[in-house]
């Protein structure tokens, strides 16, 4: 076949995905920094990139559960957490130290969990508690860093 | 090097969108390309054409829209936020039933979505991140 020895040009390689961790240091209300930074996890999340969210200092605040806004007036954002497995967002690491230093454990934040399409769709959980030298050991390893 | 420039905070409150034009500037100036400059969070406001500084001070804005012009710079708006705070171009205007003239967006700014900090994020070497 004379058309064999034509090989189509090679594609370029697809390069590979870039690790993206969003950073959330503050409360959920108050300012807009954690809503804002969930609607870019959101639009990213299509893009095909690894994905992790970090919650340090007042940031862990934002996955409490039970929160009620409605005496704010604001939008209650928290269910969207919920959300995120279906995203493929699998990843929340919450600092230990931080909730510590807020009298928090993982008993008070919501649970998030996802379904491991690796591992028969079994329902895990999204939320790990990590050290704060854990915590800046993953963050080293990030390609992008947004912070909010 | 490829760079890219976020910028979360407005002008003058906060020192991040001074900080991201001197970093941006000396970026250029040293070689270094610049992918883009996004704007999130209160930093859409440094996309408005109607601020009037003292005279005496820095115009924010328009040191930005004359980098931008000189260095074809690309500065995005994002368009969520913008709408949040009263960003528009002439489109938003229009399809917002804004009025004539309403459109606010400063030379050398256009208003897009967040799919544009996601694909600098994906394409530089290095994002930069200016905030509080």
């Amino acid at each position: 076949m004379a058309d064999a020895a034509k090989t189509p040009p090679a594609k370029p390689a697809k390069a590979a995905p870039k690790k993206f961790m969003y950073v959330n240091r503050r409360a959920p209300y108050g300012t807009i920094y954690a809503l804002e930074s969930l609607e870019v996890v959101l639009i990213g999340a299509a893009f095909d990139q690894e994905v992790a969210l970090a919650f340090i200092d007042d940031g862990v605040f934002q996955l409490t559960k039970g929160q009620d806004t409605k005496p704010l007036g604001v939008k209650n954002f928290s269910p969207t957490f919920r959300a995120l497995g279906d995203y493929g967002v699998t990843k929340l690491y919450v600092e230990k130290e931080s909730l510590q230093e807020r009298g928090l454990t993982i008993a008070d934040l919501q649970a998030v969990t996802y379904e491991d399409e690796n591992d028969g769709f079994k329902e895990k959980p999204s939320i790990q508690v990590l050290t704060r030298a854990e915590m800046g050991a993953i963050m080293q390893k990030q390609d992008v860093l947004l912070n909010f | 090097m490829k760079i890219s420039i976020l910028v979360n905070e407005g002008p003058y409150t906060h020192q991040a969108s001074d900080s991201a034009y001197q970093f941006t500037k000396a970026a250029l100036e040293k070689g270094h390309e610049v992918f883009r400059v996004f704007f999130y969070n209160d930093g859409v406001n440094n996309g408005t054409r109607l601020t009037v500084p003292p005279q005496d001070d820095r115009n924010i804005q328009k040191n930005w829209s004359e980098l931008a012009e000189k260095h074809k710079l690309d500065l995005v708006v994002c368009i969520a936020a913008a709408q949040r705070r009263g960003i528009l171009d002439e489109g938003e205007a229009k399809r917002h039933g804004k009025g004539d003239g309403a459109a606010n967006i400063a030379p050398g700014f256009r208003i897009s979505g967040l799919g544009q900090l996601i694909e600098m994020g994906i394409e530089s070497d290095r994002l930069v991140v200016f905030g509080d």
